[in-house]
């Protein structure tokens, strides 16, 4: 019918175009934490836009202390025979070889996650070494410009995962963004002192000053349990949330992550977010923040 | 109906630099929504705007009563025919579509706009594009890839586009299906009267080729008697 045919084999793949492309696929989703092909149904039933695998959600990492390591690939490869949305799944803070394994498991996105125990306290992974896409964890706009510069495709807040208190993914979201909007009012002299105060690269600061946003999409992260927090860190700037112990370790697992996923969408219309807050059952266990001890505050793990 | 005035609402990103003006609404030209449950909407925004068309956000079927054509964008297809259903823009749309809005479909759109899909999932879509697609029929992420392509009737040599977990038109189902072009003998453009799908984002590298097509189309369309 055409000779407009193209062989996709002389195609590039891994290219920075197309790890982050898929980050901005997800935008306006939910991205949830599930242990098992069963919770991956019921979170892409739901609407989420891709699903986190892991063995233990943060909740339960807090509770039973130990080593968090990279799931069973087993376990891995069972959720993503189970769904046809992508599947992310958590490597270790500079533990390069989970990476690998991740890569070759042929998973979506790897996060490389301070929920799980930092394998290196000076070097994180040198991103730009994989085809395999990486989400990280970001406080502050100096964070999220280190991890973009080794080759991070997707930067979410930290938060406080398995708290169920948002307290800190407002600072963090609070923080990037306000550090974004003040680099945009700057001359190109603040600009250096500003590279250096954030410890980024300057071509990447001056990029961000220019098109004031970050060259990757900014999810949010860290005690999202309500239908209301979702979409306050969508009001505050998020382009997307990841919720973890928030829905399986609640009541109403299935009606909870629905309703997460429509008050994302529909962030700015309280109508719809009380329509869909109504008789959700409990929420999960809340912590307050400042009774954690500081080697439990997950936030601070990472460089 | 270009008359109506849909506000546009702010994306996060939007909101977030304050940078993109507010678009110079204008009576003349055609209105164009994007599809904004989940995906890639700003960019579609973006787009439609320096082609010369007015671009509004659609979440509603209040909203796609003031459009005169609709792009449906990339994102996750099952995620976004899910929130159609559950919003009740799922009937308007396929009613607006069945009476010849010109739509635009991309990646997840190239989906949700097809009669049938290859695979088992049960999933909602809006159909009326008489084709079978096949989700993520070149694999998973790590199989996403960049490439430039030919397309009938787009002058100016080859797009350069990002095939991303993309879908792919397996079959075609009627004989007004037009096959615009193919990777590996298989059609990922396609264009059915006023329905236009893309296995792949243009929208992403700021080649409006595409666009300014589409836009055309939703010109003639209203000109038309």
């Amino acid at each position: 019918m055409t000779d407009q045919s193209t062989d996709h084999a002389a195609a590039t793949t891994g290219s920075t175009r197309v790890k982050r492309g898929l980050a901005d696929m997800l935008k306006g989703g939910v991205i949830m934490d599930v242990i098992d092909a069963e919770q991956a149904h019921i979170a892409e039933e739901a609407g989420a836009v891709a699903v986190m695998a892991l063995e233990r959600v943060p909740a339960d990492i807090r509770k039973d202390g130990g080593v968090a390591r990279m799931s069973d690939p087993e376990m891995i490869d069972g959720i993503v025979e189970a769904v046809s949305i992508p599947v992310m799944a958590k490597a270790r803070i500079g533990h390069f070889v989970e990476a690998q394994v991740l890569q070759s498991l042929g998973v979506d996105y790897v996060d490389e996650s301070e929920v799980l125990t930092p394998a290196d306290e000076a070097h994180h992974i040198d991103k730009w070494q994989f085809d395999v896409p990486f989400v990280c964890g970001a406080t502050n706009l100096g964070e999220a410009l280190r991890r973009i510069s080794e080759g991070a495709a997707m930067i979410r807040s930290k938060g406080e995962a398995g708290t169920g208190n948002v307290v800190e993914a407002t600072r963090h979201m609070r923080s990037i963004i306000g550090e974004i909007r003040r680099l945009a009012t700057m001359d190109t002299a603040e600009l250096y002192a500003a590279a250096k105060e954030h410890r980024a690269p300057i071509d990447l600061v001056t990029e961000i000053a220019e098109s004031g946003r970050l060259p990757t999409v900014l999810f949010t992260a860290g005690g999202i349990a309500t239908p209301a927090d979702a979409a306050l860190m969508m009001q505050l700037g998020a382009d997307g949330v990841f919720v973890g112990s928030g829905i399986f370790k609640s009541g109403n697992p299935e009606q909870r992550a629905r309703a997460i996923v429509e008050a994302t969408t529909h962030f700015e219309d309280p109508q719809v977010i009380a329509k869909v807050s109504r008789g959700l059952g409990e929420a999960m266990v809340g912590i307050e923040i400042n009774t954690l001890a500081d080697d439990q505050k997950y936030a601070s793990r990472g460089w | 109906m270009s008359g109506r005035f849909v506000a546009p609402r702010w994306t996060p990103g939007e909101r977030l630099t304050g940078r993109l003006p507010d678009p110079e609404w204008s009576d003349e030209a055609p209105t164009i929504g994007v599809l904004a449950l989940q995906g890639d909407v700003l960019e579609h925004l973006r787009a439609l705007r320096r082609c010369g068309a007015n671009a509004a956000q659609v979440r509603t079927a209040t909203d796609l009563d003031g459009v005169d054509g609709l792009i449906v964008p990339g994102g996750e297809s099952t995620t976004i025919g899910k929130l159609l259903t559950r919003f009740e823009v799922l009937e308007p749309l396929r009613a607006r579509v069945a009476a010849g809005m010109p739509t635009f479909g991309t990646c997840a759109g190239m989906i949700l706009l097809s009669d049938e899909l290859d695979q088992d999932v049960e999933q909602p879509v809006i159909g009326g594009l008489h084709v079978r697609t096949r989700r993520n029929a070149f694999g998973r992420q790590l199989d996403s890839f960049d490439t430039r392509i030919e397309v009938a009737g787009i002058d100016g040599g080859p797009l350069d586009v990002a095939f991303i977990r993309a879908p792919r038109v397996e079959q075609v189902l009627a004989d007004d299906v037009e096959v615009l072009a193919e990777v590996d003998g298989y059609p990922v453009v396609v264009r059915q009267g006023p329905l236009l799908a893309t296995s792949f984002h243009p929208e992403v590298t700021g080649d409006d080729r595409l666009h300014a097509a589409f836009v055309a189309t939703v010109r003639n369309a209203m000109a038309a008697p």
